[in-house]
């Protein structure tokens, strides 16, 4: 009999069926170097992951931070870069954009919660794979420094933007454009290699090593949204791994992929025929799935945190699986939607826009789904919850200007101006920040053995969730006046200057939501050492992470392999002694 | 009351040879280079490291299929020339080496010794294992050294490719000459790229033996750099048909 607790009782777990063989258990490592540093265990590279893309995530804020500095005080010098020129500020932004998309959007969620979670929510002691696990986080570590060398070599960072456009990417054509831009690429494909094998653990997991009775639809929708994230990224990142060898050949080689015949500085460069819109397809093909990549896992969590906290079965869990697997497919048929300004043919363009359009659908499915899962429930407002609540919100809000940026003749005006920036930090990247604080929220206890600061966490939400909107609503407004992106200035042009007082509340939002992140980060530290200790239960869920020790033994479950009975869902069951059901606990007829 | 079982662990070959069979969840990860108590049965380890291939394999296609979609586009688009100012086409085909078809030839050769290699291994753990299987034949279990007949056909293929890229070079084809010599060198040089990482596996699981590495575990690289080695013998085939049927 092993000793746990749901709801903050005791719960028995069965032996019967083979006796415990605690010899077995591979031992854990003591040594520092391999226990914390080399580990194999899924959980101490899921925390490597996590606190990778926190040092990350402050990097690209203060970079976010110096522009939006410049933006509204032009002269000021700046800490590091002096009076910035409009070279610096388009730096800043390449890596800003990089740092976030790459290192915090998709290593935090899927890197972090998914490495750590993923095997303990299907039963598992460990991913399929532990040394390429480990590898994926150091070539993944590794992409990180490549990058950050940018900053520190001659001509500086790449200004190209994280898109990477041809041929100002393919060209050693100003400072910055020179050995920082061999960097940047040379990372973004190293990141690429990490990520896919990252993604050859979570498929190969998932599908091998799920716990007797955790059938795919007994799965947590986590564990889905993981799942088909790696689909994704296994998909996507290999042609941005193309993209970047063949961008790296044009510029180190001589090739001529996306160099059309240029002058530069008056001279031609010797490459000729070759195509920036190849090098925009390519990118795309990868950039648009990105987007899925970096929300996918915030989705899934989401649905976790609105069914425990609503003490309410998810609605709808096989729409919502479905849905995110619709969701993952056409995401591989809309990257021409980042094109309508390339002037691809308007039929072209009109297919492009249908099928954009009609990720509306399951988009809108899993948000009904997600109000059907609160509806009438019995809501505990704990910080997780607002978190996940305050998911749904962005998530819908930076959704509905998808079919705006939908329509070609729309997007042609809109492309170039703050609408875009608004539409997709909104839903990229403030909603999927907020799946992983809603995330670290709710894994926090048993990550740490903790409990966070629920003031703090609370204060925290609202800054940030003022503040967010604060700082993208705005936009979409001066977007719509026509307020050009990438321009460090434009106040020489008189209705560009009309629009300083809303770049000024903009910077201001900015500054307050960037400083009420401080909050999160004492909360972080303060409550791994002074934090209130956690019951290996403390939010009465029901997944397999609730079922093992806080925080997890090195095998996940003590020597023993869960049997799953249940669904992931199983809250407020007529008949049942608890508003909830274990995964484990014996099997009940479900009354929905 | 959450139940739990506990799963035996037997580190026993011979389970490899029950296709089909479903296996109970194990105690640990490591369907890579770890080993000893508490590890999954061996049948479970092939099982997840075929299937770990498998998923590998899909980003590497990927890979080529992006750079076919590339060498497709390229191949159509014009070109300003400078002097006349008119469009003009730039792809130039190139007349490729004679030699690749020996090269192929010795790829397609060191597959089949890959197989024979594969075979042997498995017959081999069974063996060790202390009871043959009815499915294991004379043939798989004979001391032909097909896996260094295989690493050495690789190698030859490798110097085979080198070779032709000097004669493309001899001939004033560059990487940069014309976009076509650019495919020719992108395309076989990555596919040179990943033959390496097999030659490179083939290489551990033959060291391997020297320092007392489980038959079982050798086997179980063998058998997936086979795959993998099959998966670069037929990608090489297309990557030659591309280059000479869509020049």
């Amino acid at each position: 009999m092993v000793g746990g607790t749901g709801g903050g009782e005791t719960i028995t777990m069965s032996t019967h069926e083979s006796a415990v063989h605690a010899a077995d258990a591979h031992a854990a490592p003591q040594g520092f170097i391999r226990k914390w540093v080399f580990s194999l265990d899924h959980k101490v590279i899921g925390l490597q992951y996590f606190f990778l893309a926190l040092v990350a995530v402050f990097v690209g804020m203060f970079l976010s931070l110096l522009m939006r500095i410049h933006l509204i005080w032009p002269t000021v010098a700046l800490p590091f870069f002096g009076e910035m020129q409009p070279a610096t500020y388009l730096s800043l932004l390449t890596m800003h954009g990089t740092i976030m998309v790459f290192f915090v959007l998709t290593t935090a969620p899927q890197g972090g919660f998914g490495n750590y979670f993923l095997p303990i929510q299907i039963g598992a002691p460990d991913m399929a794979f532990p040394v390429l696990n480990m590898l994926s986080f150091w070539t993944t570590f590794l992409g990180f420094i490549v990058l950050l060398a940018a900053f520190f070599v001659t001509g500086g960072a790449p200004l190209h933007g994280w898109t990477g456009y041809a041929p100002l990417s393919a060209l050693r054509s100003m400072p910055g454009e020179e050995l920082g831009a061999d960097l940047w690429i040379t990372s973004i494909a190293i990141f690429c290699l990490g990520a896919l094998m990252g993604a050859l653990n979570f498929i190969t997991t998932t599908l091998d090593m799920r716990a007797k009775g955790m059938t795919m639809m007994r799965m947590p929708l986590t564990v889905w949204s993981w799942f088909i994230t790696a689909i994704l990224g296994l998909l996507a990142f290999g042609v941005l791994l193309s993209a970047g060898i063949l961008l790296l050949m044009d510029r180190n080689l001589g090739t001529s992929f996306f160099v059309p015949l240029v002058t530069l500085n008056g001279q031609l460069t010797g490459h000729k025929g070759g195509s920036p819109l190849l090098w925009q397809h390519l990118f795309w093909f990868f950039g648009h799935p990105e987007v899925y990549i970096a929300i996918l896992p915030a989705m899934g969590l989401c649905s976790q945190l609105l069914s425990v906290f609503s003490r309410k079965p998810i609605f709808g869990y096989k729409a919502m699986v479905y849905a995110m697997l619709s969701i993952g497919f056409l995401g591989f048929m809309v990257w021409g939607h980042h094109m309508f300004m390339s002037g691809m043919s308007p039929y072209t363009a009109f297919a492009f826009s249908i099928m954009t359009m009609g990720i509306g659908v399951p988009s809108a499915i899993k948000t009904f789904n997600w109000l059907g899962t609160i509806w009438r429930g019995r809501i505990r407002f704990h910080s997780p919850m607002l978190f996940a609540v305050g998911f749904v919100s962005l998530f819908v809000t930076g959704g509905i200007s998808g079919p705006f940026l939908a329509q070609p003749v729309l997007d042609i005006y809109l492309h170039e101006t703050y609408f875009v920036i608004a539409h997709f930090h909104l839903i990229m990247g403030v909603a999927s920040i907020f799946g992983i604080f809603g995330a670290t929220y709710y894994w926090f206890p048993k990550m740490f053995g903790k409990m966070m600061n629920e003031t703090l966490a609370k204060l925290h939400f609202w800054l940030t969730f003022v503040g967010a909107y604060a700082i993208f609503m705005p936009m979409h407004y001066s977007g719509m006046a026509g307020q050009l992106r990438r321009y460090s200035q434009g106040t020489e042009v008189a209705w560009i200057k009309a629009l300083t007082p809303i770049q000024v509340f903009i910077s201001i939002a900015a500054f307050i939501t960037i400083g009420s992140q401080f909050i999160f980060l004492f909360n972080l530290f303060w409550s791994m050492w002074k934090g209130k200790k956690a019951s290996d239960n403390p939010w009465e869920a029901t997944t397999l992470e609730w079922i093992t020790a806080t925080p997890p033994p090195h095998d996940n479950f003590g020597g023993r392999t869960p049997v799953v009975h249940n669904g992931p869902y199983e809250y407020s069951v007529p008949g049942a002694p608890k508003d909830f059901v274990m995964q484990t606990d014996p099997e009940i007829e479900p009354a929905h | 009351m959450a139940s739990f079982s506990t799963t035996a662990t037997v580190d026993d070959p011979r389970n490899t040879l029950g296709d089909g069979e479903i296996l109970p969840p194990v105690l640990t990860g490591g369907g890579d280079d770890r080993s000893g108590p508490g590890m999954p049965d061996y049948a479970t380890r092939l099982r997840r490291a075929r299937l770990g291939l498998l998923v590998l394999l899909v980003p590497i296609f990927m890979l080529f299929v992006s750079f076919t979609s590339a060498y497709i586009v390229r191949q159509g688009l014009p070109t300003l020339d400078p002097q006349t100012n008119l469009l003009v086409k730039d792809w130039i085909p190139v007349k490729l080496p004679t030699l690749l078809l020996v090269n192929t030839f010795v790829l397609l050769l060191s597959s089949l010794g890959m197989e024979l290699a594969r075979r042997q291994f498995r017959g081999e753990a069974v063996l060790a294992s202390g009871d043959a299987a009815p499915k294991i034949s004379s043939t798989e279990q004979s001391k032909m050294p097909w896996l260094a007949m295989t690493l050495v056909l690789g190698l030859l293929f490798l110097f085979g490719q080198w070779t032709a890229w000097k004669q493309l070079a001899a001939s004033g084809f560059y990487v940069s000459s014309t976009p076509s010599s650019s495919f020719v060198y992108l395309l076989t040089g990555t596919h040179a790229v990943h033959l390496m990482g097999g030659i490179l596996a083939l290489f551990v699981a033959s060291i391997a033996a020297l320092f007392g590495r489980a038959l079982a575990r050798r086997s179980i690289v063998i058998d997936v750099t086979a795959w993998y080695w099959h998966f670069m013998a037929g990608l090489w085939v297309y990557i030659l048909c591309l280059l000479e049927f869509a020049r």
